[in-house]
């Protein structure tokens, strides 16, 4: 009798650990997706901040360009309000926009030449891959977190704990294509 | 194999590193002691400095190998695009952002040390920044960055800085035995007994600092980097090129490299004339084939 209460006891702790074990799971990898958001966040506020400085460069040289810059300071203040969604669309908007002052930049040789747009070129076009390092960072970790939220046991007790689902960041189209590699 | 497997099996081998490291330092004082009639005295001595110089290696190593490879630290707004890289790509490895390096030699090379991804360093000559494009710079410094992420980079610190006082070491004793024994005993027979120690001490240390060269380095360690440093840029074709250019590059010694730091390095940083060395420069021939590395790139 004794070694029957043993054995149900041995088997409670047992799941209890499990259980335990894979909550923690759980966490560790909605924690990442939060980190990696936080990431993003980051690159985007950077970028927020080096635009005023590239308008105020460009502006004496590109008087005939007004249109650009319009678009590019429009798409900068669309990206402080709203959700995932809004600001991966705004992203996306100021990516091309920029794209665009950059590609007219190249008809003002004064402009190109100029110190302090070199810089801040260089720099936005930092940013600009930082945001999409951190975006595939951000991407590859709801990635993981999803598919345990959805396989098999993890699923049941993501649900029993409530871990809601999380929303990829999309990107414009033209994403780097992802390459097979075998270990 | 994946990551989380290597990364354990390059704890084990850091710590398997640290233990050949005491054994060698034990027998070297047991040597020490016998030489001079009191065998504990020697392994006490022995076993202090070796703590002191293991603990000086895991806390100060990279920062040594920083200072003997002749690197300084990299400045914005002049490698601007260097800094900003190695920052995109340890956000998308997820790690802390490295120190970035750069060595002033005309070689293409690139090397990533430290103990943990919290305290690591990414260090590549001028002439690489100077020959290869962005892409390919920044396959280069995604491979870098793997080795941080794996922990590659605690056990080739490790090596470096043990093997590199083991070998000076074993080195020194070799020649003290050889001379100092000469001028301080006339007889005859002393100087068989001398030739026997040496002989001993031989059979003894050089297996054991084969074995530590062995744990240091791993061929499946930098394919594995290739791979995941393809995975980090999505774009393998990068770092190909990066190696055609460095194999096709006739200058690729770098100067301050030696055979401790050897293994650090993305490719070998000795001349490429296939001139064959003594033992212990077979050791440290450490990198694999350069094409095999290339083809597998190409086939992602």
């Amino acid at each position: 009798m004794l070694s029957i209460g043993w054995i149900i006891g041995i088997v409670a702790i047992a799941l209890v650990l499990i259980v335990i074990l894979i909550y923690n799971s759980l966490v560790r990898l909605r924690v990442r997706v939060e980190n990696a958001w936080s990431q993003i966040d980051v690159q985007l506020k950077r970028r927020y901040d080096l635009i005023p400085n590239l308008i105020n460069t460009v502006k004496g040289y590109m008087k005939h360009e007004k249109g650009v810059l319009e678009e590019v300071t429009k798409a900068r203040a669309a990206l402080v309000e709203g959700g995932m969604k809004d600001k991966a669309k705004a992203s996306n908007q100021i990516t091309e926009a920029l794209k665009s002052i950059f590609a007219v930049a190249e008809n003002y040789p004064q402009l190109k030449a100029n110190e302090n747009f070199k810089m801040l070129q260089e720099e936005l076009s930092g940013t600009e891959s930082k945001i999409a390092y951190s975006r595939q960072f951000y991407n590859d970790s709801v990635m993981a977190y999803n598919e345990a939220r959805q396989t098999f046991p993890r699923n049941v007790f993501a649900k029993m704990f409530s871990f809601p689902d999380k929303e990829f960041f999309e990107t414009s189209g033209e994403e780097k294509k992802n390459v097979k590699v075998e270990f | 194999m994946g990551i989380y497997e290597e990364i354990a099996s390059n704890k084990r081998r850091s710590y398997a590193l640290v233990f050949f490291f005491f054994v060698f330092i034990v027998l070297i004082g047991l040597i020490i002691g016998v030489y001079w009639g009191n065998s504990y005295f020697g392994i006490i001595l022995a076993v202090i400095v070796g703590v002191i110089y293991f603990l000086f290696s895991y806390y100060s190593g990279a920062e040594s190998i920083l200072a003997m490879s002749g690197a300084k630290e990299a400045q914005k707004p002049e490698h601007a695009f260097l800094i900003n890289t190695v920052e995109g790509l340890a956000i998308a490895a997820g790690i802390p952002v490295p120190k970035v390096y750069v060595i002033e030699d005309t070689a293409l090379n690139a090397f990533a040390t430290g103990r943990d991804p919290k305290n690591s360093y990414v260090a590549v000559t001028t002439g690489l920044l100077k020959k290869l494009n962005r892409q390919e710079l920044e396959g280069v410094l995604a491979h870098e960055i793997s080795h941080i992420k794996n922990f590659d980079i605690r056990v080739m610190m490790l090596a470096a800085v043990m093997v590199g006082v083991t070998v000076l070491l074993s080195d020194f004793l070799l020649r003290s035995f050889l001379w100092g024994g000469k001028d301080r005993d006339r007889e005859g027979n002393q100087m068989t007994a001398v030739l026997i120690i040496v002989g001993l001490v031989l059979a003894i240390l050089s297996p054991l600092i084969g074995e530590m060269m062995k744990l240091a380095i791993s061929r499946k360690r930098e394919f594995l980097a290739d791979a995941s440093g393809a995975l980090l840029t999505r774009y393998p074709k990068g770092l190909a090129d990066a190696l055609r250019k460095i194999k096709a590059d006739p200058d690729p010694l770098v100067d301050h490299a030696n055979k401790a730091t050897a293994h650090l390095y993305i490719s070998t940083p000795f001349r490429k004339d296939g001139k064959k060395g003594s033992w212990l420069q077979s050791l440290f021939s450490t990198h694999p084939d350069i094409n095999e590395r290339i083809e597998r790139l190409d086939k992602m």
